[in-house]
């Protein structure tokens, strides 16, 4: 996707001859018009937005199956989960998908401090939802609800509501860890993507005709908060 | 890396767009940091045949194990992990990528009158992805090798102690070079077509290589998550694939399949691809049915991901599911006969040049013919119930990957290989190549089809003695085989080393990649194309385009 942001190449051009090189030092040897470079890194994202959407959903496809075989497992195993954290992690991760969507407007108006503030709250908001996702997953490292080989039934003594867990209750920790982790994954990689951004605008590389970076990076950020909207109502509410 | 690329002080050294691309920019470093996309498809080109040599020694090894029964040169457990590379290294490391990464990068680009891919960065990164890809299932080849076969099965694969989890990181990143480079090519094909060429305007390699890459980015993400599955199942225990822990083996053959079945299409779509070019060039007649060739090559990617059941009819699936999988199943022959049928209707009345990517095309066709049909009989169940893990498997499949993909691969390699190198090479020589190429191919094959058919299992190390014939033609077969490919790179070895200087357009071809000089200069074009006919309209090309020598020595015929 970086690659829309090629500021050495038109440099061999010579005026006129490969039509406007000169005129915008970000504008690829291989594109016509900024409009043309911008629509084809558009394109871009929106393609690799559905491979993500797509290695997402295996994990989507094995929870409907599992959580067919046995509903009341899962109604059971999630009720661990918090659901006041989980909450506040939506409302953090709408927030800065809002902020993201305000950075790109104020990079279309050529407003580059704007573009800043609204980048940095959205790293911001990125930050504060990896905090809580860290408490939430210290508390169940300490109650022993862990994936797999690792999920400890004698500590189920501590059982919140007097309920004990299945042994197979692994299985719902096996998916959460997986999704919420893989989420996780999405959430950094998002960040290091919002930081180059910031880094071009810090740069100066960013203006009212050339914001690509920061719509594309908006772009992915949104499909992180998208998967979450997904994620919460499926291990939070589940009965 | 990308950041890295924009500062670096690159000014100064911008290659001259009109220089001839092998020598704008100069050293390794040049080629290292290359964004141009005909210098990543030869990196690519180099990667991929140093794997299909590995991928096919691994081959001889299987087959000189099995000339005779009991052990021959190695024992039970190195033959398991000698077939699983062979398969690992010729699916993930040679097959997908080849066509696709190596000659769809040098080409696709030109064809389409673009000066490169949408994303070049994007585009060199891919293949450093596929290089670490690489290393990581080089890793696990010297770490104690991989037992599983190619598949991955669990339960086998989370329990065995063989290296899996390198195995399956590496395919996991030489997933994402698939990913990206199939969303480089979406894109290109969507923005960077020169003006006039529309839709109905494009090569049939393009639509080829546009269904491919819509498979590779919608199937590929959904086998990085079954191998993440499978390498944290290993790791720590998850119980999804696991049957003792609540968990369902099945679903990792439904996932598998989910990726694999497209990815065999991945294979030979762009085999199709190639030999439709082929079939027009040396046919020197518009295609038959063009329209129809482009849509079945999308029909084929629609309809690979909706039968990835129909290898799993004797895993205990529900029979409804293996009734509607066998049934969609015999939808694929649609496409693929109105593909063979077109193309046989192309060579009608052609007047037919018998070079030797021609001879690879006719192959091609025949085989994948043979291949193809025998698929049908997998895909009716009482017949697979016969016929499943055993030796016909082998051969239906290899029929279609060998007889179809290597066909078209070696086919395009030759066709383009004065395009790319801007040599020619020896045509005799290539010919007997091929004869080899195709005589041995058809004896390991046809053997394995006729034992199949008696019984004879597959990924066996032993068998009873009534089978040894068939294995030993199998295994003699295999090196008339070697010998064809050995002869074919001391052919293109020659033809770098001493070949005749290649002109624009050796074969006469309405294509348009033949309109730029071989080797292509950097910018591909002078100026940027404006395209007037489609690419195989033979009675609307000019003779300059159609001249199969120097420009120069045109302008002479015509004074």
């Amino acid at each position: 996707m970086s690659s829309a942001t090629t500021t050495d190449a038109s440099h061999a051009a010579p005026a006129g001859e490969h039509g406007h090189g000169h005129q915008y030092p970000f504008l690829a040897h291989h594109f016509d018009t900024p409009v043309h470079q911008f629509d084809s890194a558009k394109l871009g994202m929106w393609i690799f937005i559905a491979t993500e959407i797509l290695m997402f959903g295996g994990l989507f496809v094995a929870y409907g199956i599992f959580r067919g075989q046995e509903p009341e497992m899962f109604r059971m195993a999630h009720e661990r989960l918090d659901r006041i954290m989980g909450a506040v992690n939506t409302v953090v991760l709408l927030f800065s998908s809002l902020t993201a969507a305000l950075a790109v407007r104020q990079s279309q108006v050529g407003d580059r401090k704007g573009t800043t503030r609204w980048l940095v709250i959205t790293l911001i908001c990125a930050v504060i939802f990896l905090v809580v996702k860290f408490f939430e997953y210290q508390h169940k490292f300490h109650d022993g609800l862990l994936p797999g080989h690792y999920f400890q039934a004698h500590l189920q003594q501590f059982a919140h509501h007097g309920h004990v867990l299945p042994q197979r209750a692994h299985m719902f920790f096996a998916l959460y860890f997986m999704m919420t982790g893989l989420h996780g994954v999405h959430v950094l990689i998002g960040m290091g993507v919002l930081s180059w951004v910031l880094k071009q605008n810090l740069d100066g590389k960013i203006s009212k005709q050339f914001f690509t970076p920061v719509e594309i990076g908006a772009l992915y950020w949104h499909l992180v908060d998208l998967v979450w909207i997904y994620l919460f109502p499926l291990l939070y509410l589940v009965g | 890396m990308a950041t890295e690329v924009a500062n670096a002080p690159s000014h100064h050294e911008e290659p001259d767009p009109n220089e001839n691309y092998l020598k704008a920019g100069r050293g390794i470093w040049s080629w290292m940091t290359t964004l141009d996309h005909k210098r990543i498809g030869v990196m690519y080109l180099v990667a991929v045949i140093l794997a299909f040599f590995m991928g096919g020694m691994f081959a001889l090894l299987i087959r000189l194990e099995l000339l005779t029964p009991g052990r021959t040169i190695m024992g039970a457990a190195t033959y398991n992990r000698v077939f699983t590379l062979h398969g690992a290294i010729m699916v993930f490391l040679f097959i997908i990528p080849s066509i696709p990464a190596a000659l769809g990068n040098f080409v696709l680009p030109i064809m389409l009158g673009a000066k490169d891919v949408a994303f070049p960065r994007l585009n060199l990164m891919s293949f450093y992805v596929y290089v670490v890809g690489a290393v990581f299932c080089l890793f696990s080849i010297v770490s104690g090798a991989i037992d599983t076969g190619w598949t991955f099965y669990t339960p086998y694969s989370t329990t065995s102690s063989s290296s899996v989890v390198s195995m399956t990181l590496g395919v996991f990143i030489l997933g994402f070079s698939s990913i990206l480079t199939g969303l480089n090519f979406i894109v290109t094909i969507h923005k960077l077509r020169a003006p006039g060429m529309h839709w109905r305007r494009l090569p049939l390699f393009i639509w080829g290589m546009y269904a491919t890459s819509i498979m590779q980015v919608l199937a590929t993400p959904v086998l990085a998550i079954t191998l993440a599955l499978l390498a944290m199942e290993k790791l720590l225990g998850l119980g999804i694939f696991d049957a003792s822990l609540g968990g369902d083996p099945v679903l990792f053959q439904h996932f598998f399949w989910f990726y694999s079945h497209p990815a065999v299409y991945i294979m030979i779509v762009p085999g199709m691809a190639v030999v439709s070019e082929l079939f027009a060039t040396f046919s020197r007649r518009a295609v038959f049915g063009y329209f129809a060739i482009a849509m079945s090559s999308l029909g084929l990617a629609l309809l690979g991901f909706l039968v990835w059941g129909h290898h799993m009819f004797t895993s205990g699936q529900s029979e409804f599911a293996t009734m509607v999988f066998s049934g969609l199943t015999m939808l694929v022959a649609i496409p693929s006969g109105v593909k063979t049928f077109n193309w046989t209707a192309t060579l009608y009345k052609g007047s037919i040049w018998l070079t030797t990517p021609m001879l690879y095309a006719l192959a091609f066709l025949v085989q994948f013919a043979i291949g193809g049909l025998t698929g049908l009989f997998l895909g009716v169940l009482s017949i697979d119930i016969h016929l499943h893990d055993t030796y016909f498997v082998v051969a239906h499949f290899h029929y279609v990957m060998m007889g179809g993909t290597v066909m078209g691969f070696v086919g395009g390699l030759l066709y383009w290989w004065p395009k790319i190198t801007g040599k020619l090479y020896n045509e005799t020589a290539a010919k007997v190549s091929f004869g080899f190429v195709f005589a041995g191919f058809n004896a390991v094959f046809i053997a394995q089809f006729i034992m199949g058919s008696r019984g004879m299992p597959r990924r066996y190390y032993d068998y009873v003695p009534e089978f040894r014939p068939y294995h030993a033609f199998s295994t003699y077969g295999s090196w008339i085989l070697a010998v064809g490919f050995f002869i074919l790179a001391g052919v293109l070895i020659q033809s770098l080393r001493k070949g005749a200087k290649a002109p624009p357009n050796p074969w006469g071809s309405a294509g348009f990649e033949w309109n730029t000089a071989s080797p292509p200069i950097f910018s591909n074009f002078a100026e940027t194309p404006v395209i007037t006919r489609g690419p195989y309209d033979y009675h609307e090309a000019t003779e300059e385009e159609l001249f199969d020598g120097f420009p120069e020595d045109f302008k002479k015929t015509e004074s």
